[in-house]
């Protein structure tokens, strides 16, 4: 029912064709969209598009250039560090050889100073053992004489008499035998 | 404007202009086409005016314009294709944002005139020929005999293809005709509808809710048509393209 109403309402508007299909309007509008379409054209091929392409390819570039400098600074990264490993194993390695002789040499100081101690002390052994056997002789030869002494003057003591050095020897010597 | 639904495709002159009897008047149709390619490259100059490395929102959408067209070119027609890039590039911005500008209420449609999209399939048409000839020389008609077929029933394929090519500027045209007139059409048959039952007293505004839904759920199919036929129009450019360029291709 509307659009019958409608149609009418159209037809008693227009009094003409369908607008799309008027011929009339042909020339207009094929002028009209030659102009604004080639205008448009001219401005995408000649303005638009080379910026828009160039700002692509500017991208496209600077990110493989820049990917192209993250591989090579990554293999810097690696030598640095293949580097530093490689002088870790020589440090360790040298480390190890100064701990070792450090430790032989001074064993072998240890051992010398050792050595000298002891044959010092064997000296003043020997020595000190060669002075108790002097002394200890030197004692025995004066217990004799002591002896001697004592003996004449016990004797005087008890008996009054005298007796001569040679009795007296004899008599010590027998009993002390 | 008159409550019917074919005003809206009706053509009004703002300047008239006549040349050796020929109506060349600037109508709204006129202001409508510079109109849509004065935004369109005002706001593809300004997306692009930074050049920014990193682009920003404008720069994105015209970014990805221009990758969703070059890949439905080179996709279609190889890279080669690209020598078409302006072309194509340019017919779609031009169907697209003209199909956009005709969902705005009382904007002239520029596509929903036959005329319109006669011309816009005509060049790609003529273009394809053209190029396949200047290209390709009589190699061109290998487009009329498809490989593999037996000898027998070649005459009535290539008769097939010899047809279903010279028709082609038909269907492209008709197509996004078809599809922009009968849009609005409906989208006006039903605002009609609003009105006309809302005039008839409280029952009848309450039944207009449906025809409001109906316009409502339309609205956006609309947009979604716009887009797709300009989608479409692009694409069977892009394929029509891939002919002249290997004419024994298919």
């Amino acid at each position: 029912m509307f659009i019958t109403q409608a149609l009418a309402a159209e037809e008693a508007n227009a009094g003409g064709a369908f607008p799309p299909f008027d011929p009339a309007t042909f020339a207009s509008q094929i002028l009209w969209l030659v102009i604004t379409f080639g205008v448009f054209y001219m401005i995408m091929s000649r303005v638009i598009i080379p910026r828009l392409a160039g700002i692509l390819e500017v991208r496209h570039d600077r990110i493989s250039r820049d990917l192209d400098e993250t591989e090579r600074l990554k293999n810097e990264a690696d030598a640095a560090h293949a580097a530093y490993e490689h002088e870790l194993a020589e440090a360790k390695k040298n480390a190890h050889s100064i701990a070792l002789e450090a430790t032989e040499k001074s064993k072998a100081e240890a051992a010398t100073a050792r050595e000298k101690v002891e044959a010092e002390l064997a000296e003043k052994m020997a020595e000190a053992e060669a002075r108790i056997a002097s002394i200890k002789a030197k004692a025995m030869a004066e217990v004799g004489t002591i002896a001697n002494d004592t003996t004449s003057e016990i004797v005087k003591e008890l008996i009054g008499g005298k007796l001569t050095k040679a009795e007296i020897t004899k008599a010590v010597s027998a009993s002390v035998k | 404007m008159a409550n019917d639904p074919i005003s809206q495709f009706k053509l009004k002159e703002l300047i008239p202009l006549e040349v050796g009897g020929m109506d060349i008047s600037f109508t709204n149709s006129s202001l409508f086409m510079v109109v849509t390619v004065l935004t369109t490259s005002a706001f593809f100059i300004w997306a692009i005016s930074g050049r920014g490395l990193v682009p920003g929102r404008a720069q994105s959408l015209a970014e990805m314009t221009y990758e969703f067209v070059a890949g439905m070119l080179r996709d279609s027609a190889g890279s080669e294709g690209m020598k078409f890039f302006p072309l194509v590039f340019s017919l779609f911005l031009f169907i697209l944002v003209a199909n956009m500008f005709g969902m705005f209420p009382y904007f002239f449609t520029v596509t929903s005139h036959i005329i319109i999209t006669v011309m816009l399939a005509m060049l790609v048409f003529m273009t394809v020929i053209l190029y396949g000839l200047y290209k390709h020389g009589l190699g061109f008609l290998k487009i009329f005999i498809p490989s593999g077929v037996p000898g027998f029933i070649l005459p009535l394929v290539v008769l097939i293809e010899i047809i279903s090519f010279f028709s082609r500027p038909l269907s492209h045209s008709v197509r996004l005709f078809a599809n922009m007139l009968a849009g609005h059409i409906t989208l006006k048959v039903f605002a009609g509808f609003i009105s006309s039952m809302s005039a008839a007293g409280a029952v009848g505004i309450a039944g207009a809710i449906l025809p409001l839904l109906m316009v409502v759920g339309l609205t956006g199919l609309e947009f979604l048509v716009a887009f797709l036929q300009a989608y479409v129009f692009t694409l069977l450019t892009c394929m029509y393209l891939n002919d002249a360029l290997h004419p024994g291709g298919h």
